[in-house]
Protein backbone atom coordinates (compact mmCIF):
# COMPACT_ATOMS: atom_id res chain seq x y z
CA UNK A 1 0.00 0.00 0.00
CA UNK A 2 1.34 3.40 -0.97
CA UNK A 3 2.71 5.47 1.87
CA UNK A 4 1.99 9.14 2.40
CA UNK A 5 4.78 11.65 1.96
CA UNK A 6 4.61 12.43 5.67
CA UNK A 7 5.17 8.75 6.47
CA UNK A 8 8.11 8.58 4.08
CA UNK A 9 9.60 11.72 5.60
CA UNK A 10 9.34 10.12 9.02
CA UNK A 11 11.22 7.04 7.78
CA UNK A 12 13.85 9.27 6.18
CA UNK A 13 14.45 11.00 9.51
CA UNK A 14 14.95 7.65 11.26
CA UNK A 15 17.28 6.47 8.51
CA UNK A 16 19.39 9.64 8.79
CA UNK A 17 19.71 9.09 12.54
CA UNK A 18 20.73 5.47 11.92
CA UNK A 19 23.41 6.62 9.48
CA UNK A 20 24.89 9.16 11.89
CA UNK A 21 24.84 6.66 14.76
CA UNK A 22 26.28 3.80 12.71
CA UNK A 23 29.15 5.81 11.30
CA UNK A 24 30.06 7.61 14.51
CA UNK A 25 29.98 4.32 16.42
CA UNK A 26 32.15 2.66 13.77
CA UNK A 27 34.43 5.71 13.75
CA UNK A 28 34.80 5.30 10.00
CA UNK A 29 32.61 5.29 6.91
CA UNK A 30 31.12 7.66 4.39
CA UNK A 31 28.34 9.83 5.82
CA UNK A 32 28.04 12.36 2.98
CA UNK A 33 26.94 10.06 0.17
CA UNK A 34 24.73 8.06 2.53
CA UNK A 35 22.81 11.12 3.75
CA UNK A 36 22.41 12.50 0.23
CA UNK A 37 20.73 9.30 -0.98
CA UNK A 38 18.21 8.80 1.83
CA UNK A 39 14.99 9.92 0.10
CA UNK A 40 15.75 7.95 -3.05
CA UNK A 41 16.40 4.71 -1.17
CA UNK A 42 13.45 5.21 1.17
CA UNK A 43 11.14 5.82 -1.81
CA UNK A 44 12.50 2.76 -3.64
CA UNK A 45 12.49 0.29 -0.74
CA UNK A 46 9.51 1.55 1.26
CA UNK A 47 7.12 2.71 -1.43
CA UNK A 48 8.04 1.87 -5.00
CA UNK A 49 9.89 -1.39 -5.58
CA UNK A 50 8.15 -4.70 -6.13
CA UNK A 51 9.86 -6.60 -3.29
CA UNK A 52 8.95 -8.96 -0.50
CA UNK A 53 11.47 -8.82 2.37
CA UNK A 54 10.07 -12.13 3.70
CA UNK A 55 10.89 -13.73 0.34
CA UNK A 56 14.01 -11.85 -0.73
CA UNK A 57 14.84 -14.14 -3.69
CA UNK A 58 11.36 -13.94 -5.23
CA UNK A 59 11.95 -14.38 -8.98
CA UNK A 60 9.71 -11.53 -10.03
CA UNK A 61 11.17 -8.95 -7.66
CA UNK A 62 12.63 -5.59 -8.59
CA UNK A 63 16.32 -5.26 -7.81
CA UNK A 64 18.45 -2.45 -6.46
CA UNK A 65 22.20 -2.20 -6.88
CA UNK A 66 24.17 0.33 -4.85
CA UNK A 67 26.97 0.83 -7.33
CA UNK A 68 28.43 3.55 -5.08
CA UNK A 69 28.99 0.86 -2.46
CA UNK A 70 30.59 3.20 0.07
CA UNK A 71 27.10 4.53 0.84
CA UNK A 72 26.37 1.13 2.44
CA UNK A 73 24.95 2.60 5.70
CA UNK A 74 21.90 4.11 3.98
CA UNK A 75 21.18 0.79 2.27
CA UNK A 76 21.62 -1.19 5.49
CA UNK A 77 19.32 1.14 7.41
CA UNK A 78 16.60 1.06 4.75
CA UNK A 79 16.79 -2.75 4.48
CA UNK A 80 16.53 -3.02 8.25
CA UNK A 81 13.59 -0.62 8.17
CA UNK A 82 11.88 -2.95 5.66
CA UNK A 83 12.52 -5.94 7.92
CA UNK A 84 14.97 -8.03 5.91
CA UNK A 85 15.95 -10.80 8.34
CA UNK A 86 19.60 -10.78 7.25
CA UNK A 87 19.87 -7.02 7.90
CA UNK A 88 18.67 -6.82 11.52
CA UNK A 89 17.89 -3.37 12.91
CA UNK A 90 19.37 -4.15 16.32
CA UNK A 91 22.75 -4.97 14.77
CA UNK A 92 23.15 -1.75 12.78
CA UNK A 93 25.52 -0.50 15.48
CA UNK A 94 28.04 -3.21 14.55
CA UNK A 95 28.79 -1.56 11.18
CA UNK A 96 32.34 -2.27 9.99
CA UNK A 97 33.21 -4.34 13.06
CA UNK A 98 34.83 -7.76 12.90
CA UNK A 99 32.12 -10.39 12.59
CA UNK A 100 29.37 -7.95 11.57
CA UNK A 101 27.09 -8.64 8.61
CA UNK A 102 27.25 -4.89 8.01
CA UNK A 103 30.55 -4.89 6.15
CA UNK A 104 32.28 -1.67 5.07
CA UNK A 105 30.86 -2.13 1.59
CA UNK A 106 27.81 -4.28 0.68
CA UNK A 107 28.80 -7.95 0.69
CA UNK A 108 26.34 -10.64 -0.40
CA UNK A 109 28.28 -13.30 1.47
CA UNK A 110 27.09 -11.67 4.69
CA UNK A 111 23.69 -10.33 3.55
CA UNK A 112 22.28 -12.65 0.87
CA UNK A 113 19.31 -10.32 0.32
CA UNK A 114 21.63 -7.79 -1.29
CA UNK A 115 21.54 -7.91 -5.08
CA UNK A 116 25.27 -7.31 -5.57
CA UNK A 117 28.55 -7.00 -3.74
CA UNK A 118 29.83 -3.57 -4.65
CA UNK A 119 32.58 -1.15 -3.73
CA UNK A 120 34.83 -1.16 -6.78
CA UNK A 121 33.36 1.87 -8.53
CA UNK A 122 31.96 1.85 -12.04
CA UNK A 123 30.73 -1.72 -12.24
CA UNK A 124 27.10 -1.65 -11.05
CA UNK A 125 25.46 -0.41 -14.23
CA UNK A 126 26.85 -3.30 -16.28
CA UNK A 127 25.58 -5.75 -13.66
CA UNK A 128 22.18 -4.10 -13.66
CA UNK A 129 22.06 -4.25 -17.44
CA UNK A 130 22.71 -7.99 -17.32
CA UNK A 131 19.91 -8.43 -14.78
CA UNK A 132 17.56 -6.34 -16.93
CA UNK A 133 18.33 -8.46 -19.99
CA UNK A 134 17.79 -11.65 -17.99
CA UNK A 135 14.41 -10.43 -16.71
CA UNK A 136 13.38 -9.47 -20.23
CA UNK A 137 14.34 -12.88 -21.62
CA UNK A 138 12.21 -14.56 -18.98
CA UNK A 139 9.30 -12.14 -19.49
CA UNK A 140 9.37 -11.06 -15.85
CA UNK A 141 7.90 -7.77 -14.63
CA UNK A 142 11.11 -7.01 -12.69
CA UNK A 143 12.77 -3.64 -12.99
CA UNK A 144 16.38 -2.91 -12.07
CA UNK A 145 17.53 0.23 -10.25
CA UNK A 146 21.20 1.18 -10.08
CA UNK A 147 22.41 4.07 -7.95
CA UNK A 148 25.59 5.71 -9.15
CA UNK A 149 27.68 8.44 -7.54
CA UNK A 150 28.45 11.58 -9.48
CA UNK A 151 32.16 11.00 -8.87
CA UNK A 152 31.73 7.35 -9.79
CA UNK A 153 30.53 8.15 -13.30
CA UNK A 154 34.02 9.44 -14.08
CA UNK A 155 34.78 5.73 -14.50
CA UNK A 156 34.86 4.72 -18.17
CA UNK A 157 32.95 1.47 -17.68
CA UNK A 158 29.82 3.45 -16.75
CA UNK A 159 29.76 4.91 -20.26
CA UNK A 160 30.40 1.52 -21.83
CA UNK A 161 27.36 0.27 -19.94
CA UNK A 162 25.35 3.39 -20.82
CA UNK A 163 26.04 2.87 -24.51
CA UNK A 164 25.19 -0.82 -24.49
CA UNK A 165 22.03 -0.39 -22.38
CA UNK A 166 20.63 2.12 -24.86
CA UNK A 167 21.69 -0.03 -27.80
CA UNK A 168 20.05 -3.10 -26.25
CA UNK A 169 16.90 -1.06 -25.46
CA UNK A 170 17.03 -2.10 -21.82
CA UNK A 171 13.90 -0.30 -20.66
CA UNK A 172 13.77 -2.26 -17.41
CA UNK A 173 16.94 -0.49 -16.33
CA UNK A 174 16.94 2.77 -14.35
CA UNK A 175 20.16 4.56 -13.43
CA UNK A 176 19.92 7.09 -10.63
CA UNK A 177 22.83 9.48 -10.29
CA UNK A 178 23.20 10.91 -6.81
CA UNK A 179 24.39 14.32 -8.01
CA UNK A 180 25.59 15.69 -4.67
CA UNK A 181 28.50 17.56 -6.31
CA UNK A 182 31.20 16.29 -3.94
CA UNK A 183 33.73 13.47 -4.13
CA UNK A 184 36.51 12.53 -1.76
CA UNK A 185 39.07 15.11 -2.84
CA UNK A 186 36.62 17.98 -3.20
CA UNK A 187 33.95 19.33 -5.51
CA UNK A 188 33.32 17.18 -8.59
CA UNK A 189 33.63 20.27 -10.79
CA UNK A 190 37.18 20.78 -9.49
CA UNK A 191 38.34 17.15 -9.58
CA UNK A 192 37.00 16.23 -13.03
CA UNK A 193 33.76 17.90 -13.93
CA UNK A 194 31.02 15.59 -15.24
CA UNK A 195 28.64 18.36 -16.36
CA UNK A 196 26.46 18.69 -18.36
CA UNK A 197 25.18 15.51 -16.88
CA UNK A 198 21.62 15.27 -18.21
CA UNK A 199 22.81 16.23 -21.71
CA UNK A 200 25.38 13.43 -21.61
CA UNK A 201 22.87 10.74 -20.67
CA UNK A 202 20.46 12.02 -23.32
CA UNK A 203 23.22 11.93 -25.90
CA UNK A 204 23.92 8.33 -24.89
CA UNK A 205 20.31 7.46 -25.76
CA UNK A 206 18.73 7.43 -22.31
CA UNK A 207 15.37 8.88 -21.35
CA UNK A 208 16.67 11.41 -18.82
CA UNK A 209 14.91 13.35 -16.09
CA UNK A 210 16.36 15.88 -13.67
CA UNK A 211 14.77 15.87 -10.25
CA UNK A 212 15.22 17.15 -6.72
CA UNK A 213 16.53 14.00 -5.07
CA UNK A 214 15.10 14.98 -1.69
CA UNK A 215 11.52 15.55 -2.93
CA UNK A 216 9.49 12.35 -2.49
CA UNK A 217 6.72 13.48 -4.87
CA UNK A 218 9.28 14.26 -7.56
CA UNK A 219 11.08 10.93 -7.12
CA UNK A 220 7.82 9.01 -7.23
CA UNK A 221 6.68 10.81 -10.36
CA UNK A 222 10.03 10.20 -12.08
CA UNK A 223 9.99 6.48 -11.25
CA UNK A 224 6.48 6.20 -12.70
CA UNK A 225 7.63 8.06 -15.79
CA UNK A 226 10.57 5.62 -16.11
CA UNK A 227 8.24 2.63 -15.84
CA UNK A 228 6.05 4.03 -18.62
CA UNK A 229 9.03 4.60 -20.94
CA UNK A 230 9.45 1.84 -23.50
CA UNK A 231 12.40 1.10 -25.73
CA UNK A 232 15.06 2.95 -23.78
CA UNK A 233 16.57 2.94 -20.31
CA UNK A 234 15.90 5.86 -17.97
CA UNK A 235 18.39 7.97 -16.06
CA UNK A 236 17.32 10.11 -13.14
CA UNK A 237 19.81 12.86 -12.48
CA UNK A 238 18.96 13.49 -8.85
CA UNK A 239 20.16 16.84 -7.56
CA UNK A 240 21.02 16.24 -3.93
CA UNK A 241 22.93 17.80 -1.06
CA UNK A 242 25.94 16.00 0.37
CA UNK A 243 25.33 15.17 4.05
CA UNK A 244 21.73 16.39 3.68
CA UNK A 245 19.97 16.97 6.98
CA UNK A 246 22.92 17.89 9.17
CA UNK A 247 23.51 21.60 8.70
CA UNK A 248 27.16 21.77 9.71
CA UNK A 249 28.11 18.79 7.53
CA UNK A 250 26.16 19.75 4.40
CA UNK A 251 28.24 20.49 1.29
CA UNK A 252 31.51 19.88 3.09
CA UNK A 253 33.86 17.43 1.37
CA UNK A 254 35.50 16.72 4.73
CA UNK A 255 32.57 14.43 5.50
CA UNK A 256 32.72 12.37 2.31
CA UNK A 257 34.74 9.68 4.00
CA UNK A 258 35.15 10.95 7.56
CA UNK A 259 32.84 10.29 10.49
CA UNK A 260 31.58 13.14 12.66
CA UNK A 261 33.17 13.38 16.12
CA UNK A 262 31.24 12.30 19.22
CA UNK A 263 30.34 15.95 19.95
CA UNK A 264 29.17 16.45 16.40
CA UNK A 265 27.15 13.26 16.67
CA UNK A 266 25.04 14.69 19.48
CA UNK A 267 24.49 17.91 17.55
CA UNK A 268 23.60 15.99 14.41
CA UNK A 269 21.10 13.75 16.22
CA UNK A 270 19.54 16.83 17.78
CA UNK A 271 19.00 18.32 14.33
CA UNK A 272 17.51 15.06 13.09
CA UNK A 273 15.00 14.77 15.91
CA UNK B 1 56.19 -54.80 -22.22
CA UNK B 2 53.31 -53.61 -24.41
CA UNK B 3 54.27 -51.91 -27.64
CA UNK B 4 53.24 -48.27 -27.53
CA UNK B 5 51.42 -46.77 -30.47
CA UNK B 6 53.22 -43.75 -31.82
CA UNK B 7 51.44 -40.41 -31.85
CA UNK B 8 50.60 -39.46 -35.41
CA UNK B 9 49.57 -35.81 -35.33
CA UNK B 10 46.60 -34.92 -37.47
CA UNK B 11 45.10 -31.46 -37.37
CA UNK B 12 41.57 -31.16 -36.08
CA UNK B 13 39.45 -28.09 -35.52
CA UNK B 14 40.82 -25.12 -33.61
CA UNK B 15 39.75 -25.14 -29.97
CA UNK B 16 37.94 -21.80 -30.52
CA UNK B 17 35.97 -23.44 -33.35
CA UNK B 18 35.09 -26.35 -31.07
CA UNK B 19 33.96 -23.85 -28.43
CA UNK B 20 31.64 -22.14 -30.93
CA UNK B 21 30.12 -25.45 -32.01
CA UNK B 22 29.73 -26.66 -28.43
CA UNK B 23 27.80 -23.50 -27.53
CA UNK B 24 25.24 -24.21 -30.24
CA UNK B 25 24.72 -27.76 -28.98
CA UNK B 26 24.33 -26.50 -25.41
CA UNK B 27 22.00 -23.74 -26.58
CA UNK B 28 19.68 -26.29 -28.14
CA UNK B 29 19.50 -28.26 -24.92
CA UNK B 30 19.19 -25.43 -22.43
CA UNK B 31 17.41 -22.15 -23.02
CA UNK B 32 19.23 -20.56 -20.10
CA UNK B 33 22.50 -20.55 -22.04
CA UNK B 34 23.17 -16.99 -23.20
CA UNK B 35 26.20 -15.56 -24.99
CA UNK B 36 27.80 -12.15 -24.89
CA UNK B 37 30.49 -11.00 -27.26
CA UNK B 38 32.54 -7.87 -27.81
CA UNK B 39 32.69 -7.34 -31.58
CA UNK B 40 34.73 -10.40 -32.40
CA UNK B 41 32.08 -13.10 -32.62
CA UNK B 42 33.41 -14.08 -36.04
CA UNK B 43 36.77 -14.80 -34.42
CA UNK B 44 35.63 -16.26 -31.11
CA UNK B 45 33.12 -18.35 -33.10
CA UNK B 46 30.16 -17.33 -30.99
CA UNK B 47 28.71 -16.24 -34.32
CA UNK B 48 27.26 -19.76 -34.72
CA UNK B 49 25.27 -19.29 -31.54
CA UNK B 50 24.27 -15.75 -32.56
CA UNK B 51 22.84 -17.03 -35.85
CA UNK B 52 20.79 -19.78 -34.27
CA UNK B 53 19.73 -17.96 -31.10
CA UNK B 54 19.66 -14.22 -31.87
CA UNK B 55 17.48 -13.51 -28.83
CA UNK B 56 20.01 -15.08 -26.49
CA UNK B 57 23.03 -13.37 -27.99
CA UNK B 58 24.03 -9.92 -26.77
CA UNK B 59 26.47 -7.78 -28.65
CA UNK B 60 28.25 -5.46 -26.24
CA UNK B 61 30.46 -3.68 -28.72
CA UNK B 62 34.10 -3.22 -27.83
CA UNK B 63 33.52 -3.00 -24.07
CA UNK B 64 35.21 -5.97 -22.43
CA UNK B 65 34.89 -4.62 -18.87
CA UNK B 66 31.22 -3.89 -19.38
CA UNK B 67 30.72 -7.26 -21.05
CA UNK B 68 32.02 -9.13 -18.02
CA UNK B 69 29.67 -7.13 -15.78
CA UNK B 70 26.67 -7.71 -18.05
CA UNK B 71 27.48 -11.42 -18.04
CA UNK B 72 27.63 -11.48 -14.24
CA UNK B 73 24.29 -9.68 -14.10
CA UNK B 74 22.72 -12.25 -16.42
CA UNK B 75 24.09 -14.99 -14.17
CA UNK B 76 22.50 -13.29 -11.17
CA UNK B 77 19.22 -13.29 -13.08
CA UNK B 78 19.47 -17.09 -13.38
CA UNK B 79 21.09 -17.44 -16.81
CA UNK B 80 24.23 -19.38 -17.74
CA UNK B 81 26.21 -16.72 -19.56
CA UNK B 82 29.27 -17.37 -21.70
CA UNK B 83 31.25 -14.22 -22.40
CA UNK B 84 34.07 -14.44 -24.84
CA UNK B 85 36.80 -12.34 -26.30
CA UNK B 86 40.46 -12.74 -27.09
CA UNK B 87 42.13 -13.83 -23.86
CA UNK B 88 44.27 -10.72 -24.04
CA UNK B 89 41.22 -8.45 -23.86
CA UNK B 90 38.93 -10.48 -21.65
CA UNK B 91 41.30 -11.06 -18.77
CA UNK B 92 44.63 -9.35 -18.93
CA UNK B 93 45.33 -6.06 -17.27
CA UNK B 94 45.17 -3.91 -20.35
CA UNK B 95 44.98 -0.20 -19.65
CA UNK B 96 41.62 0.18 -21.33
CA UNK B 97 40.24 -3.11 -22.54
CA UNK B 98 40.41 -5.17 -19.42
CA UNK B 99 37.99 -7.44 -17.70
CA UNK B 100 40.16 -8.60 -14.83
CA UNK B 101 38.87 -6.23 -12.16
CA UNK B 102 35.32 -7.06 -13.25
CA UNK B 103 36.09 -10.79 -13.05
CA UNK B 104 37.48 -10.21 -9.56
CA UNK B 105 34.58 -8.20 -8.14
CA UNK B 106 31.53 -9.32 -10.13
CA UNK B 107 32.40 -12.95 -10.83
CA UNK B 108 34.85 -14.18 -8.16
CA UNK B 109 33.94 -12.09 -5.09
CA UNK B 110 30.32 -11.83 -6.25
CA UNK B 111 30.29 -15.62 -6.80
CA UNK B 112 28.40 -15.47 -10.04
CA UNK B 113 27.87 -18.36 -12.39
CA UNK B 114 29.82 -16.68 -15.18
CA UNK B 115 31.76 -18.52 -17.89
CA UNK B 116 34.57 -16.53 -19.47
CA UNK B 117 36.11 -18.04 -22.59
CA UNK B 118 39.33 -16.57 -23.90
CA UNK B 119 40.17 -17.33 -27.50
CA UNK B 120 43.41 -16.52 -29.36
CA UNK B 121 45.52 -17.47 -26.38
CA UNK B 122 49.26 -17.89 -26.40
CA UNK B 123 51.75 -16.98 -29.12
CA UNK B 124 50.35 -19.44 -31.65
CA UNK B 125 47.92 -16.78 -32.87
CA UNK B 126 50.84 -15.82 -35.10
CA UNK B 127 50.81 -12.76 -37.30
CA UNK B 128 48.88 -10.33 -35.09
CA UNK B 129 51.76 -10.01 -32.67
CA UNK B 130 52.18 -9.47 -28.91
CA UNK B 131 49.40 -6.94 -28.28
CA UNK B 132 46.92 -9.70 -29.15
CA UNK B 133 48.85 -12.58 -27.57
CA UNK B 134 47.83 -13.58 -24.10
CA UNK B 135 50.56 -15.34 -22.15
CA UNK B 136 49.51 -14.19 -18.67
CA UNK B 137 45.84 -15.08 -18.33
CA UNK B 138 46.21 -18.48 -16.67
CA UNK B 139 48.16 -16.84 -13.84
CA UNK B 140 45.59 -14.06 -13.57
CA UNK B 141 42.57 -16.33 -13.70
CA UNK B 142 44.07 -18.69 -11.10
CA UNK B 143 44.46 -15.72 -8.75
CA UNK B 144 40.68 -15.29 -8.70
CA UNK B 145 39.17 -17.04 -5.70
CA UNK B 146 36.75 -19.82 -6.59
CA UNK B 147 37.41 -19.78 -10.33
CA UNK B 148 37.83 -23.02 -12.28
CA UNK B 149 40.55 -22.53 -14.89
CA UNK B 150 40.92 -24.86 -17.88
CA UNK B 151 43.04 -25.14 -21.04
CA UNK B 152 41.81 -27.95 -23.31
CA UNK B 153 44.16 -29.64 -25.80
CA UNK B 154 41.95 -30.31 -28.79
CA UNK B 155 38.49 -30.28 -30.29
CA UNK B 156 37.11 -33.23 -28.33
CA UNK B 157 38.49 -31.89 -25.06
CA UNK B 158 37.11 -28.41 -25.69
CA UNK B 159 33.60 -29.63 -26.48
CA UNK B 160 33.54 -31.77 -23.36
CA UNK B 161 34.97 -29.08 -21.09
CA UNK B 162 32.68 -26.33 -22.40
CA UNK B 163 29.82 -28.65 -21.49
CA UNK B 164 31.36 -29.31 -18.07
CA UNK B 165 31.70 -25.56 -17.55
CA UNK B 166 28.02 -25.04 -18.30
CA UNK B 167 27.04 -27.78 -15.86
CA UNK B 168 29.36 -26.50 -13.10
CA UNK B 169 27.77 -23.96 -10.76
CA UNK B 170 30.34 -21.20 -10.40
CA UNK B 171 32.76 -19.00 -12.30
CA UNK B 172 34.94 -20.60 -14.98
CA UNK B 173 37.71 -19.39 -17.25
CA UNK B 174 38.43 -21.55 -20.29
CA UNK B 175 41.38 -20.92 -22.57
CA UNK B 176 41.19 -21.70 -26.28
CA UNK B 177 43.47 -21.04 -29.23
CA UNK B 178 43.37 -19.75 -32.77
CA UNK B 179 45.15 -22.38 -34.91
CA UNK B 180 43.87 -25.80 -35.82
CA UNK B 181 44.85 -28.10 -32.99
CA UNK B 182 46.36 -31.60 -33.37
CA UNK B 183 43.89 -34.31 -32.47
CA UNK B 184 44.80 -35.88 -29.13
CA UNK B 185 41.57 -37.63 -28.20
CA UNK B 186 39.18 -40.02 -29.87
CA UNK B 187 35.59 -38.78 -29.89
CA UNK B 188 33.75 -39.96 -26.80
CA UNK B 189 36.70 -39.48 -24.42
CA UNK B 190 35.34 -38.53 -21.00
CA UNK B 191 36.48 -35.39 -19.20
CA UNK B 192 35.91 -34.20 -15.69
CA UNK B 193 36.84 -30.82 -14.21
CA UNK B 194 39.93 -31.25 -12.03
CA UNK B 195 40.71 -34.77 -13.22
CA UNK B 196 43.78 -35.00 -15.45
CA UNK B 197 44.20 -37.59 -18.18
CA UNK B 198 47.23 -39.82 -18.60
CA UNK B 199 47.66 -39.83 -22.36
CA UNK B 200 50.82 -41.98 -22.28
CA UNK B 201 52.05 -44.38 -19.60
CA UNK B 202 55.69 -44.35 -18.48
CA UNK B 203 58.01 -44.66 -15.52
CA UNK B 204 61.26 -42.70 -16.05
CA UNK B 205 59.98 -39.17 -16.41
CA UNK B 206 56.60 -37.40 -16.52
CA UNK B 207 55.61 -34.59 -18.84
CA UNK B 208 52.67 -32.53 -17.65
CA UNK B 209 51.17 -30.20 -20.22
CA UNK B 210 47.95 -28.59 -21.40
CA UNK B 211 46.53 -26.84 -24.43
CA UNK B 212 48.53 -27.01 -27.62
CA UNK B 213 51.54 -28.46 -25.82
CA UNK B 214 49.89 -31.78 -25.04
CA UNK B 215 50.42 -32.88 -28.63
CA UNK B 216 54.01 -31.58 -28.57
CA UNK B 217 54.59 -33.54 -25.35
CA UNK B 218 53.31 -36.73 -26.98
CA UNK B 219 55.74 -36.23 -29.86
CA UNK B 220 58.53 -35.63 -27.34
CA UNK B 221 57.59 -38.83 -25.54
CA UNK B 222 57.90 -40.86 -28.76
CA UNK B 223 61.35 -39.40 -29.43
CA UNK B 224 62.47 -40.23 -25.89
CA UNK B 225 61.04 -43.75 -26.09
CA UNK B 226 63.30 -44.26 -29.14
CA UNK B 227 66.20 -43.61 -26.75
CA UNK B 228 64.85 -46.18 -24.33
CA UNK B 229 63.32 -43.64 -21.93
CA UNK B 230 59.88 -44.46 -20.58
CA UNK B 231 57.73 -41.31 -20.53
CA UNK B 232 54.42 -40.62 -18.84
CA UNK B 233 52.41 -37.78 -20.38
CA UNK B 234 49.61 -36.12 -18.42
CA UNK B 235 47.12 -33.67 -19.89
CA UNK B 236 46.45 -31.25 -17.02
CA UNK B 237 43.49 -29.63 -18.73
CA UNK B 238 42.28 -28.14 -15.45
CA UNK B 239 44.86 -25.78 -13.94
CA UNK B 240 42.61 -24.93 -11.03
CA UNK B 241 41.67 -27.00 -9.12
CA UNK B 242 44.74 -29.09 -9.86
CA UNK B 243 44.70 -32.89 -9.88
CA UNK B 244 47.02 -33.13 -6.87
CA UNK B 245 46.81 -36.89 -6.70
CA UNK B 246 48.06 -37.43 -10.26
CA UNK B 247 50.93 -34.99 -9.68
CA UNK B 248 51.99 -36.59 -6.39
CA UNK B 249 51.84 -40.04 -7.98
CA UNK B 250 53.90 -38.94 -11.00
CA UNK B 251 56.51 -37.41 -8.70
CA UNK B 252 56.71 -40.60 -6.64
CA UNK B 253 56.66 -43.02 -9.59
CA UNK B 254 58.99 -41.22 -12.01
CA UNK B 255 61.05 -38.86 -9.81
CA UNK B 256 61.36 -36.32 -12.61
CA UNK B 257 58.74 -33.94 -14.02
CA UNK B 258 58.70 -31.57 -16.97
CA UNK B 259 55.88 -29.07 -17.24
CA UNK B 260 55.12 -27.60 -20.66
CA UNK B 261 52.74 -24.73 -21.37
CA UNK B 262 52.17 -22.00 -23.94
CA UNK B 263 52.24 -19.34 -21.23
CA UNK B 264 54.74 -17.36 -19.21
CA UNK B 265 56.57 -19.62 -16.80
CA UNK B 266 55.65 -17.07 -14.12
CA UNK B 267 52.45 -18.07 -12.37
CA UNK B 268 51.26 -20.65 -14.86
CA UNK B 269 50.78 -24.41 -14.79
CA UNK B 270 54.45 -25.05 -14.01
CA UNK B 271 54.65 -23.18 -10.75
CA UNK B 272 51.32 -24.56 -9.66
CA UNK B 273 52.46 -28.14 -10.29
CA UNK B 274 55.77 -27.39 -8.54
CA UNK B 275 53.88 -26.27 -5.46
CA UNK B 276 52.12 -29.63 -5.27
CA UNK B 277 55.39 -31.50 -5.89
CA UNK B 278 57.22 -29.79 -3.03
CA UNK B 279 54.24 -30.35 -0.77
CA UNK B 280 54.05 -34.07 -1.58
CA UNK B 281 57.00 -35.90 -3.15
CA UNK B 282 59.78 -33.45 -4.01
CA UNK B 283 61.60 -34.40 -7.21
CA UNK B 284 63.60 -32.75 -9.99
CA UNK B 285 61.60 -30.53 -12.33
CA UNK B 286 62.13 -28.62 -15.56
CA UNK B 287 59.88 -25.99 -17.09
CA UNK B 288 59.02 -25.35 -20.73
CA UNK B 289 57.25 -22.04 -21.28
CA UNK B 290 57.87 -18.44 -22.23
CA UNK B 291 60.62 -16.80 -20.24
CA UNK B 292 59.83 -13.21 -19.32
CA UNK B 293 59.57 -11.73 -22.80
CA UNK B 294 57.05 -10.78 -25.44
CA UNK B 295 56.93 -12.63 -28.74
CA UNK B 296 56.49 -11.14 -32.23
CA UNK B 297 54.65 -11.60 -35.52
CA UNK B 298 55.20 -14.76 -37.53
CA UNK B 299 53.77 -18.11 -38.49
CA UNK B 300 52.69 -20.12 -35.44
CA UNK B 301 55.30 -22.80 -36.20
CA UNK B 302 58.06 -20.23 -36.51
CA UNK B 303 57.10 -18.69 -33.21
CA UNK B 304 56.77 -21.98 -31.33
CA UNK B 305 60.27 -22.85 -32.54
CA UNK B 306 61.87 -19.51 -31.66
CA UNK B 307 60.24 -19.39 -28.22
CA UNK B 308 61.15 -23.02 -27.49
CA UNK B 309 57.73 -24.60 -27.22
CA UNK B 310 58.23 -27.53 -29.58
CA UNK B 311 58.50 -31.26 -28.87
CA UNK B 312 62.29 -31.03 -29.25
CA UNK B 313 62.42 -28.42 -26.46
CA UNK B 314 60.28 -30.61 -24.24
CA UNK B 315 62.47 -33.67 -24.97
CA UNK B 316 65.60 -31.64 -24.13
CA UNK B 317 64.04 -30.58 -20.84
CA UNK B 318 63.22 -34.22 -20.07
CA UNK B 319 66.80 -35.30 -20.74
CA UNK B 320 68.03 -32.51 -18.48
CA UNK B 321 65.69 -33.59 -15.73
CA UNK B 322 66.80 -37.22 -16.07
CA UNK B 323 70.48 -36.19 -15.90
CA UNK B 324 69.78 -34.30 -12.67
CA UNK B 325 67.81 -37.20 -11.28
CA UNK B 326 70.73 -39.64 -11.70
Amino acid sequence: MAKSIAELQGIARRVRRDIVEMITTARSGHPGGSLSAVEILVELYCNHMRIDPANPKWDDRDRFILSKGHAAPVLYSVMAERGYADAPQEKLGTLRRFGSVFQGHPDMRFIPSLEASTGSLGQGLSLGLGMALGARLDGRPSRIYVMLGDGEIQEGQVWEAATSAAFLKADKLVAIVDYNQIQLDGFVKDIMDVAPLADKWRAFGWHTLEIDGHDFAAIEEALADAAATKGKPTCLVAHTVKDKGVSFMENNSKYHGMPPTQDERALALQELN
Amino acid sequence: MPVKTRFEPRLGAATREAFGRALVELGRENKDIVVIDADISKSTMTTYFAKEFPDRFFSCGITESNMIGVGAGLAMAGKIPFVSSFSAFAVDIFPVNNGFEQMRVCAAYGRSNLKVVGTHSGISIGEDGPSQMSVEEIALACSLTGFVVMAPADETATKALVRAAAEYDGPVFLRTGRPKAPVVYAPGQRFEIGKSIEVAAGSDVTIIANGLLVAQSMLAADALEDEGISVRVIDMHTVKPLDREAIARAAADTGAIVVAEEHLIDGGLGVRVAQVVVETNPCVMEFVGIHDRYAESGQPDELLEKYHLLSTDIADAARKALARKR
